[in-house]
């Protein structure tokens, strides 16, 4: 069993780093009820898949000889900021909105459809 | 322009006068005028253009053919035929929209015309109740109540332009197919108007029987319509009289005696034919032979019954339409409708048109069939005279008056008496007509039918009293004898005389001449009845008195016309030949002239010439006995109604036997009601009984049947059928619902499953697929 902390840093602390980011960012969108927190909550997951692409994407995180992605990896990565920009306008659009109507952002409230 | 193409045309168009009236006012009646009021003038227009065309006709056909010249031998009779239209043409069978116009025709036009005019504006006033809402006392409703309707003043003019245009359609018909399609319109008319007030049960009923004994009549009448098509291969008179009178043909100086066509006479011997045709191939020689032994079988009498039963069924459907013995029933029951109505019916149209006929189709009777035609009208003048001595009802006194004098007709036609029969036909319709409408005003005066409830109406109607005393004179025949006399006068004595000349050469047959002398002496006594009851002696009923008035203008001018007809219709033109009789004379169709000569069943009878019986040693005594009977029935009436010498009450009680056989019209419509009636109603009963035990059981038990496995199969089709598409639909309408259940709405919690799930799939792949994964 190695000892992550007495490794040099290598991919797979990247890959740490980017796991606990995504957990950090599940758990946030499951405990928040503000509607807010829980887009934060995505923000993180996202960008934990981002630091995971750029990490595969870096030429000096080579591990055991495996070929790295590249710049493909770094591009993906660009486009998760795109698109996370894009969603987070959608997303905000829509809290605005439902504010408006129920004058709250409590994502529990949102569950007409359901009825 | 010819007379040939004149006549036709002015005729043709006094015909279709009446035509474009009805047609007028089926389409606008209504709004014609207030109510409809425009409609009276309207038919009354129509009608009056008619009355003139005709009479135009008739100074046209006078100043052609003048008359007294007798018949030249070029030109036995004066007609003129042909067609307007042809309707259907099959080989040498033709039938056409034809005209047939001689004397007849004509007279028949100008006075039909004429005495419709006067009924027509007579109508204006009699109907004027039919211009607002009219209450009828006489019809209860279901609740009650008297019914009201609306008037119908417009249609009353509509069905009496279609009567005249019928009427004159019939005149001037000039085949028989014709004939008796204007004969059934005159039916229909008749079924029309006396079922005027068609809410009245009895006016109804009236309708019926009206137009259910024409029926009968003209049964037969298509029977002899048959025997005459198969044996003449024609309806058109003129073909038919050159066939049955050929020229040259027989004894008489003039020709044209009674000859059965060859057709009938092949017909009766087609087994002989058959037989010719049969031993002689070539087809040609066999038409000979046939032709030259035509005369033979003529002699023999084969056809002759053909000839007979062609005559026969004519007649009967003449004695429908004229109320002769035994389908006279229907004509006193007629009088439920308007009292114009039964002006016109009984004088100028309906019962007209069957002694028409006779005289139409004269030339084609044999001896035999106008025995029975004499014999039929004699039975018929006593039974309805006999009836019309106990009757009350004013309208039914003179309805069976009309039938006693169709009686006479029929009976003068039957014995040879052409002219007299006809002659009587024209002077009864003017006298006819004047009566009924003054007991109409009298009706419409008093607001009843019953004789015994009026009486001193004289002082109150002048007018209607003086005008119907003229046709109670005209009727009766009065006139000095051998000088001068009413129209009624001239026509009674002509038939008597020519009874009288006929009863002297067959002493068998002396009755008819007895029975229609006492019905001379019934006849003035039934008329005067009436008269007096009417208008002499004290108001028996103060409350019908008080309410009497004389009629309005508009009716009584009309009576005045007619009275003036009544008196001069016999009369010639002073110092001229110019008469109805020498009109009617002109007329005589072919071969009659000279008396028939015996017919075949009946070698001993002997139809005496016309002219016989104006010779001195019959006229006068005829004329003499004629006005001493008619004056003993003047004056019983007179001691019993006027004078009162004698009590009514008494002698009815006296020979009650004879006094209710009368009352209950000789027990005629009881016994046709057993008879008849009883077991057609009988036999539609037990028809309609089996219809309904039977044919609607067997439909009933069929449709029973049908529902029942319909039931079955709709059972299979919910229980199986349905059962399959529910099941599926509540099998996935549950999973839908258990489904839903999933669906919290909850993000957050999505979220997590989300999350679980991705770490259950990556366990499972891990468990599962990790070997193929790890690869080489």
């Amino acid at each position: 069993m190695i000892n992550p902390v007495a490794e040099p840093v290598s991919l797979m602390h990247y890959l740490v780093v980017g796991a606990i980011l995504f957990v950090c960012g599940v758990v946030c969108m499951t405990a928040k009820r503000n509607a807010i927190g829980v887009l934060m909550g995505i923000e993180l997951v996202l960008n934990g898949a981002n630091l995971n692409f750029v990490a595969f994407g870096s030429p000096y995180l080579q591990s055991g000889g495996a070929p790295s992605l590249g710049l493909d990896g770094h591009l993906m990565a660009l486009f998760v900021i795109v698109l996370a920009a894009a969603e987070a306008a959608m997303a905000l659009a829509i809290a605005l909105s439902f504010y408006n109507a129920h004058a709250t952002v409590d994502v529990d409230q949102a569950n007409e459809l359901k009825r | 322009m010819d007379l040939a193409q004149v006549l036709p045309l002015l005729l043709g168009l006094a015909w279709l006068t009446p035509l474009a009236s009805f047609a007028a006012i089926v389409f606008f009646g209504p709004r014609m005028g207030h109510a409809g009021k425009g409609a009276g003038y309207v038919a009354i227009g129509a009608i009056a253009a008619s009355a003139v065309l005709s009479i135009l006709a008739l100074i046209a056909w006078l100043i052609a053919h003048p008359l007294g010249g007798g018949h030249d031998a070029a030109h036995p009779v004066a007609a003129i035929a042909g067609e307007w239209y042809p309707l259907a043409v099959a080989g040498e069978l033709k039938i056409a929209i034809g005209y047939y116009i001689d004397g007849l025709t004509v007279a028949m036009f100008a006075m039909v015309t004429v005495v419709a005019l006067c009924i027509h504006v007579y109508s204006l006033g009699y109907m004027h109740e039919e211009l607002h809402e009219v209450t009828d006392p006489l019809v209860t409703l279901a609740n009650g109540q008297t019914l009201k309707r609306r008037g119908r003043f417009h249609r009353f003019f509509q069905y009496l332009s279609l009567f005249c245009f019928s009427m004159l359609g019939l005149v001037i018909a000039g085949n028989v197919a014709m004939v008796f399609v204007f004969w059934e319109l005159v039916g229909i008319c008749s079924y029309l108007l006396i079922g005027f007030y068609i809410e009245r049960k009895s006016a109804s009923n009236a309708a019926n029987k009206a137009f259910i004994v024409n029926r009968v009549g003209d049964f037969g009448m298509i029977v002899g319509l048959m025997a005459l098509w198969s044996g003449l291969g024609t309806f058109s008179f003129d073909e038919i009289f050159q066939q049955v009178r050929p020229a040259g043909h027989g004894p008489a100086a003039h020709g044209h005696a009674l000859t059965v066509p060859d057709g009938m006479v092949r017909f009766a011997a087609r087994e002989e034919i058959a037989a010719i045709y049969q031993g002689t191939p070539d087809a040609r020689q066999a038409e000979h032979a046939i032709r030259e032994q035509l005369p033979g079988w003529r002699a023999e009498g084969l056809g002759y019954g053909l000839l007979v039963v062609a005559g026969l069924g004519i007649f009967c459907g003449c004695v429908g339409k004229s109320a002769q013995f035994p389908l006279h029933v229907w004509l006193p029951d007629a009088m439920e409708g308007p009292t114009p109505v039964s002006a016109l019916i009984h004088a100028a149209t309906m019962v007209a048109a069957g002694v028409y006929l006779v005289g139409r189709f004269y030339p084609v009777f044999t001896p035999e069939v106008l025995l029975v035609i004499a014999v039929v009208g004699c039975i018929t003048l006593f039974i309805a005279a006999t009836i019309a001595l106990t009757a009350t009802d004013i309208k039914r006194v003179l309805a069976y008056s009309t039938v006693s004098q169709l009686g006479y007709m029929m009976l003068a036609l039957g014995v040879g008496g052409w002219v007299a029969g006809l002659f009587h036909l024209f002077t009864h319709a003017f006298f006819k007509a004047l009566l009924f409408l003054c007991s109409g005003s009298v009706i419409h005066a008093t607001g009843t039918n019953e004789m015994p409830r009026m009486g001193g109406l004289l002082r109150k109607m002048p007018w209607t009293a003086g005008t119907m005393l003229v046709g109670c004179l005209a009727i009766a025949g009065a006139g000095i004898p051998l000088v001068i006399g009413l129209s009624g006068y001239y026509s009674k004595d002509g038939i008597l005389a020519q009874l009288y000349s006929f009863a002297g050469q067959n002493p068998s047959y002396a009755w008819l001449f007895y029975v229609a002398a006492g019905g001379a002496a019934l006849t003035a006594f039934y008329m005067f009845r009436l008269w007096f009851m009417t208008f002499l002696g004290s108001p028996r009923d103060e409350h019908v008195y008080a309410h009497a008035h004389e009629s309005p203008r508009v009716m009584v001018v009309p009576l005045v016309i007619l009275a003036v007809f009544a008196v001069i219709a016999g009369w010639n033109v002073p110092g001229t030949e110019l008469g109805l009789q020498p009109l009617l004379e002109q007329a005589r169709p072919l071969g009659t002239a000279e008396g028939a000569s015996q017919g075949l069943f009946l070698p001993t009878l002997t139809l005496p010439a016309e002219h016989l019986s104006h010779a001195h040693e019959i006229h006068v005594p005829v004329t003499l006995l004629a006005f001493s009977v008619a004056v003993a029935g003047f004056l019983l009436a007179a001691v019993i109604y006027w004078w009162r010498l004698l009590d009514a009450d008494v002698i009815s009680r006296m020979f009650w036997p004879v006094h209710d056989f009368l009352r209950n019209k000789w027990w005629f419509d009881e016994l046709y009601q057993f008879l008849f009636v009883r077991p057609v109603l009988a036999g539609a009963r037990l028809a309609a009984g089996i219809d309904r035990v039977v044919i609607d059981g067997l439909a009933h038990a069929l449709a029973g049947a049908v529902r029942l496995f319909s039931r079955f199969d709709d059972w299979i089709d919910r229980l199986f059928v349905d059962g399959a598409v529910n099941a599926t639909a509540n099998v996935t309408y549950e999973a839908g619902l258990r489904l839903r259940e999933i669906q919290t709405g909850a993000i957050r919690q999505y979220v997590m499953w989300v999350a679980a799930g991705t770490v259950g799939l990556f366990v499972l792949a891990m468990f599962l697929w990790s070997y193929t994964l790890a690869g080489p």
